[in-house]
């Protein structure tokens, strides 16, 4: 296999397997967020605030890998 | 068919040896239409406003309320620079949504310029907030071994704070233009109204971080 060919797999890899981690992570929190809000509907504002503000943290790892995979697509420096 | 390298940006003309990419004269279009915008609304203010100052005063009595929760101090100091990247932010990322023009935060150097100004006014906030003895020795806090780590996460933040604005309006560009390209005219449409609400969100996560940033490097008690 060329360096090309072994550079497309990586990419599809580092997305797929980089995008389980951050899904598990998001989908934790805004089950805890669920929960805090049906506890303290008051309070909605200030958690959901908190809650986008985690989430974007959580999303940035997913954004790594694609970033990766999209440098290893379009701007090879192997291939 | 291959969409262009979101990496790379189209040359728009040669500015002597400058090479003037068409992000950033969309980055000037923006700049024109927001400044005399904000020009032609704040020339006749009134004590009674009418529709266009009303909206005006939503907007920034929003922003500096949002920013008062944030810093929990008096949010007039940061509203200039805040308010201005949020607005810019907003209209930057929704902007990509008209024919044929792309919007410049899908390209890593406008994100990139942004994350700076970021980067350098929580520093300038944190002199002058607590002065250079005070903001330098809040870096060896709790312990001085945990400096090199306060370093780091510095440039780490702003690194991903970059990253974080070009991948998903880069993403989701790229996504639409690859569905254009495999499926056809009217297919993309459900996938561009959900990229207007990643824009506006990732205008308000960009400016509610910068807005920790700053706050956390200004205050005494961090």
């Amino acid at each position: 296999m060329d360096a090309k060919v072994i550079s497309i797999i990586a990419a599809s890899v580092a997305v797929s397997i980089g995008s389980i981690g951050p899904a598990l992570g998001e989908g934790r929190s805004v089950a805890a967020a669920m929960d805090a809000i049906a506890r303290q509907p008051e309070a909605a504002g200030t958690i959901s605030r908190t809650l986008f503000v985690g989430l974007a943290m959580i999303e940035t790892m997913a954004i790594y890998c694609l970033v990766i995979a999209l440098i290893l697509l379009f701007a090879n420096p192997y291939a | 068919m291959t969409p262009a390298s979101p990496l790379a940006s189209a040359v728009v003309f040669h500015l002597g040896a400058v090479r003037v990419t068409r992000p950033v004269v969309t980055t000037w279009a923006i700049m024109a239409v927001l400044a005399l915008g904000s020009w032609s609304v704040t020339r006749r203010l009134r004590a009674e406003p009418a529709r266009g100052q009303a909206l005006l005063e939503l907007l920034v009595t929003g922003i500096e309320g949002q920013i008062e929760e944030v810093v929990r101090r008096q949010a007039r100091p940061l509203l200039p620079l805040l308010g201005t990247l949020f607005i810019f932010l907003l209209t930057a990322n929704v902007c990509g949504i008209l024919p044929g023009v792309q919007a410049p935060t899908g390209r890593l150097e406008t994100p990139a310029a942004l994350a700076l100004v970021v980067f350098l006014s929580v520093h300038w906030y944190g002199v002058r907030g607590r002065g250079l003895r005070g903001y330098l020795g809040s870096f060896a806090r709790p312990k001085l071994i945990m400096l090199p780590l306060n370093v780091l996460s510095e440039i780490t933040r702003t690194f991903s704070l970059m990253v974080r604005l070009f991948g998903n309006i880069m993403s989701g560009e790229f996504l639409i233009a690859l569905v254009l390209a495999l499926a056809g005219l009217f297919v993309p449409i459900p996938l561009m109204a959900l990229e207007l609400l990643v824009g506006v969100v990732q205008a308000y996560i960009f400016s509610v971080l910068a807005t920790v940033f700053i706050g956390a490097a200004a205050s005494e008690d961090s």
